[in-house]
């Protein structure tokens, strides 16, 4: 049941990936790719990993969706369509997609116990993070505390990005009115 | 959209339980799926709404883009404040076992509130800012 969910979700990912593609309404295509985020929530979902299909739904299907819109409001709604030869990066896509295929030929199986990743810390916070810091949702015992190094960068990430927008459009209207005042 | 009477009335039904909702998330992250990150993308959310159905200069009114920016660091702040505060007291940067001097897990508890508020004020207002600084764009 789980198997045929799959499969279903990631095929419909797939359609609306080559359909982005295709399109050449970048409003159509910006909603797509909502409909992508929401879909890959799910996935997660199915995988057990909540907190981060909260992430995919809240950002990717959320703001993420909203924010390509106001941008959108300030460009046109049409692609550009470019002329030219497409050979050349056709086969530069194929041919990192098939590394990245043979790349995971290598990995482990989903769900297998012996991974390397389910050997080196994760054994030490599931037996100790209910003691060392006794809350249930061992993600937020692991994000918040044990990697609170890699969320400060994270937050870092985002007060920089935040700050860049405010610099960038904030100061050049603000320049702007000045302009007008002048004259 | 501020003739849309259907819409203005369902956004201000839906603003309220939005942010209590972003509050949920917020302060239940350590029980249930969620934290700081989510809380403050819904919570920005809930004023992307009010944007939408009421107009820029309305919004600016209830989040004063003056604020909002300050609180961008503040949340930052926060963090790292909580990191230095575990130095202070004796441990490592971001130790919070130290944050409580009776129980090491109650000092945990109380540093993970801490950081995830943090995350969670800046994540908001980042996402404010940046969606006025685009809303303000289109109107200039």
């Amino acid at each position: 049941m789980i198997h045929l969910l799959d499969i279903i979700l990631l095929t419909f990912m797939v359609i609306i990936a080559f359909t982005v593609v295709r399109l050449h309404n970048l409003f159509a295509a910006i909603v797509l790719t909502g409909i992508y985020s929401l879909l890959s929530a799910s996935v997660f979902t199915i995988l057990d990993a909540v907190d981060v299909a909260f992430t995919e739904a809240a950002v990717g299907a959320g703001i993420a969706t909203i924010l390509m819109l106001g941008t959108l409001a300030l460009t046109s709604a049409e692609e550009k369509v470019q002329q030219g030869k497409i050979i050349f990066p056709l086969m530069v896509v194929i041919l990192t997609g098939a590394v990245l295929i043979y790349g995971t030929l290598d990995m482990p199986q989903y769900g297998d116990p012996k991974a390397h990743i389910h050997q080196h810390v994760a054994p030490r916070y599931i037996i100790e993070s209910p003691e060392e810091i006794g809350l249930p949702n061992m993600v937020t015992s692991v994000l918040a505390s044990y990697r609170g190094y890699d969320t400060l960068g994270e937050v870092t990430v985002i007060f920089t990005a935040g700050i860049g927008v405010v610099l960038l459009l904030g100061r050049s209207r603000r320049n702007k009115s000045k302009e007008k005042d002048e004259r | 959209m501020k003739d849309q009477i259907v819409l203005r009335v369902i956004a201000k039904l839906f603003i309220p339980f939005i942010l209590l909702f972003a509050l949920y998330v917020q302060f239940h992250g350590d029980y249930r799926p969620g934290g700081g990150f989510q809380a403050g993308v819904i919570f920005a959310a809930a004023f992307v709404l009010y944007t939408l159905i009421f107009g820029l200069e309305a919004a600016k009114k209830v989040a004063k883009p003056n604020l909002v920016q300050v609180l961008v660091a503040v949340g930052v702040l926060l963090y790292v404040g909580t990191g230095i505060m575990g130095i202070l007291l004796g441990g490592n940067f971001l130790d919070y076992n130290v944050l409580d001097h009776h129980d090491p897990v109650h000092g945990q508890h109380l540093g993970i509130l801490l950081i995830e508020l943090g995350v969670g004020i800046t994540v908001a207002s980042v996402m404010i800012t940046i969606f006025f600084s685009f809303a303000g764009r289109g109107q200039s």
